[in-house]
């Protein structure tokens, strides 16, 4: 599975993101990201192999999350369905 | 296949935004960010399916989110947007409320589907999963009328509000037909 580095001042959590490529909620969680200096890794799952999306399915759900995007897990334990700016603000101390 | 430019999905979505009483996201960057996903899923699948869900593939399993999605209506209703915000309420439109993420309404069986495309035989694979579609075997096309309007159609299940009258899918109901071959 390929993730994407996206290189960030702030490195204190490890943040993970599943996004969609064609999703515009994903793509403002990116800014978002982006904009905060976040360091984080994301996938687009959309353009993944059949048995890496099987993968992310079990990695979200095992984490007790719906099937939506994007969908941020933060130091492995968080995981933050949709574009929530003031839940992703809280966590990742921005 | 015929080459489909972002101005023709604009043009859809916007002839079907006025066509139910709906208006377009407000937010030009964001609603041009969601035609491109349309427009991309209509290129990859053939289909415009929802930019915002992860789709199979296979129209079969796709059918309840090519958009405007059978979901559309009791998300607008009740969130003032649909899934992906694409359509939103008049109130919506015009104040300048920032939306929240809705709630995802679609069956979680449905969303499983584009997770194991391979692995699951779209013949086979029962596609009716809620309470009131276990009636008959589930996997077949069936005709389907709605009681309040008369209108039908030809689906493995009915849709999840009728796109003429807006009546709830529980207002629908089998067409059985029965044909008989002689001599």
């Amino acid at each position: 599975m390929q993730f994407s580095k996206v290189s960030g001042q702030k490195r204190q959590h490890k943040v993970i993101l599943y996004a969609l490529s064609t999703c515009a909620w994903c793509k403002m969680t990116k800014q978002f990201l982006k904009d905060n200096y976040v360091e984080y890794e994301y996938i687009d799952v959309d353009l993944c192999q059949e048995e890496d999306k099987q993968k992310i399915r079990d990695h979200i759900q095992s984490k007790g999350g719906p099937l939506s995007y994007p969908t941020v897990i933060i130091d492995d334990n968080m995981l933050i369905t949709g574009f929530r700016k003031d839940k992703l603000k809280e966590v990742l101390g921005i | 296949m015929t080459e489909i430019t972002l101005e023709m999905v604009r043009q859809r979505a916007e002839t079907d935004a006025k066509t139910n009483g709906y208006y377009l996201n407000p937010d030009s960057k964001f609603l041009r960010s969601l035609l491109e996903g349309l427009k991309s899923n209509q290129d990859r699948y053939g289909y415009p399916s929802c930019p915002c869900r992860l789709a199979s593939g296979k129209f079969d399993f796709d059918r309840d989110i090519i958009c405007p999605c059978d979901y559309r209506d009791p998300d607008v209703a009740e969130f003032g947007a649909c899934y992906c915000a694409l359509y939103v309420r008049n109130d919506v439109h015009q104040s300048k409320t920032e939306l929240k993420p809705v709630p995802e309404r679609r069956p979680l069986e449905k969303q499983s589907r584009a997770y194991s495309v391979a692995t699951a035989a779209p013949e086979t694979k029962p596609v009716a999963t809620t309470n009131e579609e276990t009636k008959p075997a589930g996997n077949k096309l069936r005709l389907w009328y709605c009681k309040q309007c008369g209108y039908v159609v030809f689906r493995y299940e009915p849709p999840y509000t009728c796109p003429i009258c807006k009546a709830k899918k529980e207002m629908f109901e089998e067409i059985r037909t029965h044909i008989d071959l002689i001599g």
